[in-house]
C-alpha cells in the first residue's frame, strides 16, 4: 500500500464576477479535478465563488522572505513614480 | 500552502535551535510587537513554529473527532429540517478541520504526519468530544454550549500574529455563527415544548455546563504554555478571561430558556458585573484529557476504522491518477 499523501494544490477563488481571484487555502487531491471538487466542498460551501483555479503547490514560484528588502529595493528610490513627486501651483486645475 | 521543502524543520532538530541568535529573536519580537504578521516562509524561532503546530493541529483533530457525537444523530433527527440543518454542520466541521490541516501544512508538517499523531494516540485534541451525546436535546446543548464556547476562544485567534491561521480562523468564526444559533433554537424549540422535552433540555445543560467550562483549559495559574502564547501573540486573553466571558454571556441565555445552570453557588456580583461560580473539577478534565474519558476509545477507533476503510479508495485514486497521467505523457 502506498504510504504517500496526495499532492497538495493551492487554491484560488474569484468570489464574483469583477473581482480578482484570491488565495483562499489548499487541499490535497489525487489529481487536477479531484483538486477542483475538493476545492469547491472545501472553500465555497455557501457560494463563496464564481470560479475557482487550483494550482499544484511545488509549482508555484514565490520570492523569498529573506531576500524581500533586495528583492523589492529597486522600486524604492523611485519616487518620481509617484504623482506627488511633482509640484504644481493650485490655481491649476484638473491636474 | 507551501509545505514542501520545509519538511527538515523537524522537532528537536539541534541545529535549527542553535542557529537563532539573539538578535533574530529580538527582531522577530519586535515584528509581533508590531503587530506585523509572520508567514509560511518568514524566519520565525523554533519554538514558535512548534508551538503553532501543536496548537493548529490539536485544533484540526478536535474539528474532525467532533463530527462523531453529532453525527450520531443524523440519521434519527426528528425532522427532516433538522437532519440537513445538522448534516451542513457535520460537514462545516469536517471544513474547519480542513482549513486548519491546511494552516498547519504552512509550517512544514505533512498531513500524513498529523493524521498519523491522531490515530496512534500521540496527539490530543479538545476534552468535549469524548462525552456521548445521549439525547437530542444534547445536539442542542452542543451547538449552544460547545460552539458558544469556541467561538470565545477563537474569535481573538482571528487576530492571532500568524497570518495563515488567523485567516483559517476568520472563516471558521464566519461558520460557526450558524452553528451555535441552530443549537439554542433547538434548545428553545424543546423548552416550549412538553415537560418531558424541556426536561431533556435541562438534562443536556446538566451534562454539558461543566465540559464546556473545561473547554478554556486549566487555570492560569498552572496553564503551561500561555506566558509565552501570548507574547508571541498567538492567545490574546487567558484562559480564565475567556472562561468568565464565556459564562456572563450564557447564564443570561440558559434563564431566558428557564433552565437552571447546575451550580448553587453562581451568583451576579453586582460591583464587578461578572458571574462567581464553584470551582471546577480539574480532576475530571485531565482524566479526560489523559485518555480516560466517557467515549476516548470508542472516538479514537471510530476514527482508526474511517482511516482503514478509505484506505482503498485514496489507493484506487492514486493509481487512476498516475495510470492518466502517464497515457497523456504519451500521448
Amino acid at each position: 500500500m502506498t504510504k504517500q499523501e496526495w499532492p497538495l494544490y493551492e487554491v484560488f477563488i474569484r468570489s464574483r464576477s469583477g473581482l480578482s481571484h484570491r488565495h483562499a487555502g489548499s487541499v490535497h487531491a489525487a489529481d487536477d479535478e479531484m483538486a477542483l471538487n475538493n476545492a469547491r466542498d472545501t472553500y465555497t460551501r455557501r457560494s463563496e465563488g464564481v470560479s475557482i483555479w487550483v494550482v499544484r503547490s511545488d509549482r508555484i514560484v514565490a520570492s523569498d522572505p529573506a531576500e524581500t528588502s533586495a528583492f523589492f529595493d529597486p522600486a524604492e528610490d523611485k519616487i518620481y513614480r509617484h504623482p506627488t513627486f511633482y509640484e504644481i501651483p493650485d490655481e491649476v486645475e484638473n491636474l | 500552502m507551501y509545505t514542501q521543502g520545509l519538511d527538515q524543520a523537524g522537532k528537536g532538530d539541534p541545529g535549527a535551535r542553535g542557529e537563532e541568535t539573539a538578535a533574530q529573536l529580538d527582531a522577530f519580537q519586535a515584528r509581533i510587537d508590531a503587530e506585523e504578521k509572520i508567514e509560511a516562509k518568514d524566519w520565525m524561532p523554533e519554538a514558535y513554529r512548534r508551538t503553532l503546530i501543536r496548537q493548529i493541529s490539536q485544533h484540526a483533530h478536535s474539528e474532525i473527532i467532533g463530527m462523531q457525537p453529532e453525527g450520531n444523530w443524523l440519521t434519527r433527527a426528528p425532522t427532516l429540517k433538522r437532519k440537513a440543518i445538522l448534516l451542513a454542520k457535520v460537514q462545516d466541521e469536517a471544513g474547519h478541520g480542513l482549513y486548519l490541516y491546511s494552516a498547519a501544512e504552512t509550517l512544514g508538517v505533512s498531513r500524513d504526519q498529523m493524521v498519523g499523531d491522531l490515530l496512534s494516540g500521540k496527539a490530543k485534541y479538545s476534552s468535549i468530544f469524548n462525552y456521548p451525546t445521549l439525547t437530542w436535546a444534547d445536539i442542542g446543548a452542543i451547538g449552544w454550549l460547545v460552539d458558544g464556547a469556541a467561538i470565545m476562544n477563537q474569535i481573538p485567534l482571528c487576530r492571532c500574529s500568524y497570518g495563515p491561521y488567523s485567516r483559517a480562523m476568520i472563516r471558521v468564526c464566519k461558520e460557526e455563527s450558524f452553528h451555535q444559533r441552530q443549537g439554542y433554537e433547538l434548545m428553545l424549540t424543546l423548552c416550549r415544548g412538553t415537560d418531558e422535552q424541556k426536561a431533556m433540555a435541562q438534562d443536556a445543560l446538566n451534562r454539558f455546563w461543566w465540559p464546556a467550562l473545561m473547554m478554556f483549559g486549566p487555570n492560569d495559574a498552572t496553564s503551561s504554555h500561555s506566558a509565552q502564547s501570548m507574547a508571541w501573540k498567538i492567545k490574546r486573553f487567558s484562559n480564565d478571561e475567556l472562561r468568565q466571558k464565556f459564562i456572563d454571556v450564557t447564564v443570561p441565555q440558559a434563564e431566558f430558556l428557564g433552565l437552571t445552570v447546575p451550580d448553587d453557588n453562581l451568583k451576579l456580583n453586582e460591583d464587578t458585573g461578572h458571574y462567581e461560580h464553584s470551582d471546577i473539577d480539574w480532576q475530571e478534565f485531565f482524566d479526560v484529557i489523559s485518555g480516560n474519558g466517557p467515549c476516548n476509545k470508542q472516538r479514537l477507533a471510530k476514527r482508526c476504522k474511517a482511516q482503514d476503510d478509505g484506505a482503498w479508495v485514496r489507493e484506487a485514486a492514486r493509481a487512476y491518477a498516475d495510470k492518466k497521467a502517464a497515457a497523456e505523457v504519451a500521448a
